[in-house]
């Protein structure tokens, strides 16, 4: 749940980067740290083990300028990827505004991506959301892979797969490049502060 | 409770409590975060300069992986963490199941004392929530 102080006219929004391991959330999270270091007052921080997987969360603060005279703090996490990290995926979750599904393109990873989408949503069901009403962006990362021949998976599958049912937007794209990494931050939070707008009215 | 929405009344209260029992104290900082990270007040003596932002995200995951342990050795909750270092030490207490307070103080106070004001800031933060 986003934390609105109406005495400095702050807004707080928790953006989690969520999805099977190695699939790219903190590299969506470095790329975005790096291109708009202006915007960014805080340092990123990360919890990682000491073979660079994240252990706990990558943390990213940034401000997105105001709407209606309000500040909008954007604070964007990543979860741990890896199978046995549930329980901290978990607290990760709490209070979280919106989710950036990173679904990873590569062929052999068809079946973690399902699995990791399902397991999003039982864990939002045990904070009572819902993953059809929550503000919700898929990112097919990894398609850069295409070129140096390796198996990927289309969209149309991926789709199949991952959107069939929850139909919400999505992107290709390759956070080690860039592309799309941008165009997804912006769309999950613009779906994020309609939801919250929406909310508050 | 809804906490997602304080109003400046609120606030203002809130910020004297801490104002007037913690930072007068010598306490270099005070935060109230809730569990998601988010920062509802900060209150520090003007002179130092923390990265408050970062720190909730922290100090949130910190509490709720103590949490989790106190589940695991059979306890409800640890609703006091402290954490001391050379100069400066961090004392977190829960206020609620959603509210968390987290002082930050230097080697000058000593945790008895400062523990005492905590307890007391709590209740009388306690009693403006439900007053509302």
């Amino acid at each position: 749940m986003s934390f609105i102080n109406l005495k400095e006219k702050v807004v707080q929004v928790k953006i989690v980067y969520y999805g099977p391991g190695r699939c790219g959330k903190t590299t969506n999270l470095e790329y975005i740290n790096k291109t708009y270091r202006k915007q960014i007052v805080s340092e990123m921080v990360s919890l990682k083990t000491h073979g660079d997987r994240t252990l706990f969360f990558d943390f990213l603060p940034f401000d997105m300028g105001k709407i209606k005279g309000y500040d909008i703090k954007i604070q964007l996490y990543t979860v741990p990827g890896q199978v046995k990290y549930n329980a901290t995926r978990k607290l990760v979750l709490r209070g979280v505004d919106g989710i950036v599904f990173v679904a990873d393109a590569m062929a052999k990873q068809r079946e973690k991506n399902i699995r990791s989408l399902n397991q999003l949503h039982e864990n939002l069901q045990s904070y009572k959301e819902s993953i059809f009403k929550i503000p919700l962006v898929m990112q097919y990362n990894k398609v850069d892979l295409k070129e140096h021949g390796i198996p990927i998976l289309t969209t149309d599958v991926l789709q199949k797969d991952l959107n069939s049912r929850l139909k919400v937007p999505h992107f290709e794209a390759s956070a080690i490049t860039g592309y799309n990494v941008a165009a997804t931050l912006k769309k999950i939070i613009s779906s994020t502060v309609i939801s919250i707008q929406k909310k508050l009215l | 409770m809804n906490y997602g929405i304080v109003s400046q009344e609120q606030l203002e209260q809130i910020d004297t409590i801490l104002s007037d029992k913690l930072i007068k104290l010598g306490v270099d900082c005070v935060i109230i975060i809730d569990m998601a990270g988010n920062i509802i007040t900060a209150k520090d003596n003007g002179e130092s300069k923390y990265d408050v932002y970062s720190f909730a995200a922290l100090a949130a995951g910190n509490f709720a992986t103590v949490d989790a342990m106190a589940k695991l050795v059979g306890e409800q909750e640890f609703s006091l963490l402290f954490h001391k270092g050379q100069d400066s030490n961090i004392h977190f207490s829960k206020i609620d199941d959603e509210l968390l307070l987290i002082s930050m103080f230097g080697k000058e106070i000593s945790l008895g004392f400062l523990r005492l004001n905590v307890v007391d800031v709590i209740e009388k933060i306690r009693q403006l929530w439900n007053k509302k």
